[in-house]
């Protein structure tokens, strides 16, 4: 276990400086946009991670109701904060991207919002995960992850509805129909590069949550014989 | 509070049905709402603070009033609703009724079923008595087809219930307790106050119309009335 995690560590270290180098230099400067187009290549990938790891937090969430194993629910735990990291990222760089694009930091236009919607449901998940201990927050906790997976694609279509029934506000576009051929390479090297460094994180999460559940589960022993030899 | 009456085992192999014990329970909790009245009375008195706070941020008897009085009257019945919910579970924690439920044969998705209905009645009465209230504090008249406000309340009280009472039983199982629900109820219902809001409006101000929402509110009720049955045997035997 301990060899392969190091050189997946350094293996997504070096994936990550080669795509940052090829997002920053290799690829050439946005016609339209200039240098600012470039966050495209972090923003982008950072979606992708994100969304990933909240489609594994509700796989984990539905095995772990079937089978009630720990592990299961330390990989659900996990994810759903890494998505949430991620997410993050999405709506801060967003904003940065948005502010000398369109002018203004914030739309509320239906993939911004929905985003933003992602990410206050994931974020009630943690606080629930916080709140509630042992196997007892790990029922409850996949039960809202149920909940919160069925409802993305009820907000995306509300949200939707909403704004096609108003004015769009002044918008130039959102990403390019084509894309240049260094500008693919240098996202398609940073997707996978941050998918690699998203799964590495998620591991190392997991292995931190495991390390919790055994500590939690020592505690509860003790407590018990010391229970026992009364 | 535990004891109800109502069930009546034909014999000790056979466990209660799912009506009796849906009946029993809102028997239940209907009579002791009736002789406490301690949610009607905190909600109504809530949702009239909201009214008056409210009118402090706008002109709330100018014609534009109507176009965020939608979101006003969601808003009010929403954390008032979330009293109610509150409630719902806390009553059955005192001498570990609960428990005695759990270990009981009875259907678990009988006891949820009666405790959402139970909600909806409760948080319809509020709307009941706020709606004429709102009415004329706000000097509302509805410019688009006023005879879909009944089906928009039932569709948006019920998804906020549903989801509500599921997640009240949860709460009340962490540290926090009451202070968890909002703060997983509000993320999820999202989409469904949209609809409600939106809908809601729609009909005040008669521009658009509110029938594409309220296919949204049926399909949400529809989902969510479904998850909130497969699991909720799931929350209510967490160990």
């Amino acid at each position: 276990m301990k060899p392969a995690f190091l050189f997946a560590i350094f293996a997504s270290l070096a994936l990550l400086a080669f795509s940052t180098y090829q997002g920053l230099y290799v690829a050439p400067r946005d016609v339209n946009q200039g240098d600012v187009f470039r966050i495209f290549y972090y923003h982008v990938p950072s979606a992708w991670v994100g969304g990933l790891c909240f489609f594994f937090n509700f796989c984990a969430s539905l095995w772990y109701l079937f089978r009630k194993q720990p592990a299961v629910d330390a990989f659900a735990l996990a994810s759903a904060e890494v998505g949430v990291v991620f997410c993050t990222i999405v709506l801060i760089t967003g904003p940065l991207w948005a502010r000398p694009i369109w002018g203004i930091w914030w739309t509320w236009d239906p993939r911004l919002t929905s985003t933003f919607v992602l990410w206050l449901i994931y974020c009630s998940y943690l606080i629930l995960r916080k709140f509630a201990s042992g196997g007892q927050g790990a029922v409850l906790g996949a039960a809202l992850a149920i909940f919160g997976f069925v409802d993305v694609p009820i907000v995306y279509f509300s949200i939707r509805i909403f704004r096609t029934q108003h004015p769009q506000p002044v918008f130039a576009g959102g990403e390019n129909s084509g894309m240049e051929v260094h500008m693919l390479h240098a996202f398609l090297w940073n997707l996978l590069a941050f998918t690699i460094l998203g799964l590495v994180i998620l591991w190392a999460r997991y292995i931190v949550q495991r390390l919790d559940q055994s500590v939690e589960d020592a505690h509860k022993a003790s407590a018990l014989a010391a229970g026992g030899a009364q | 509070m535990s004891a109800q009456p109502a069930v009546k085992p034909a014999s000790p192999s056979v466990s209660p049905g799912f009506v009796a014990v849906l009946r029993a329970t809102i028997a239940k909790d209907l009579r002791m709402e009736w002789r406490s009245k301690d949610a009607i009375n905190s909600m109504l008195f809530f949702s009239l603070l909201v009214v008056v706070i409210f009118s402090f941020s706008f002109d709330p008897t100018a014609e534009t009033s109507r176009e965020i009085a939608g979101g006003l009257i969601w808003v009010s019945f929403l954390f008032a609703a979330v009293v109610a919910l509150n409630q719902t579970w806390a009553r059955e924690l005192r001498n570990q009724a609960l428990d005695a439920f759990r270990v009981s044969p009875a259907p678990p998705n009988s006891l949820f079923a009666a405790k959402a209905l139970g909600n909806m009645i409760f948080v319809t009465i509020l709307e009941c008595l706020m709606a004429p209230l709102f009415t004329m504090f706000y000097n509302l008249r509805a410019l688009g087809n006023w005879k879909l406000l009944p089906a928009i309340t039932l569709l948006g009280t019920w998804a906020l219930v549903v989801n509500g009472t599921f997640f009240a039983a949860m709460s009340i199982r962490t540290r926090i307790r009451e202070v968890l629900l909002p703060l997983i109820l509000f993320p999820i219902s999202l989409p469904a106050l949209l609809g409600m809001v939106s809908a809601t409006t729609a009909v005040l101000t008669g521009e658009n119309s509110p029938i594409i929402w309220l296919k949204l509110l049926a399909v949400y009720d529809v989902v969510f009335t479904t998850v909130c049955l497969s699991l909720f045997g799931v929350i209510i035997n967490a160990e």
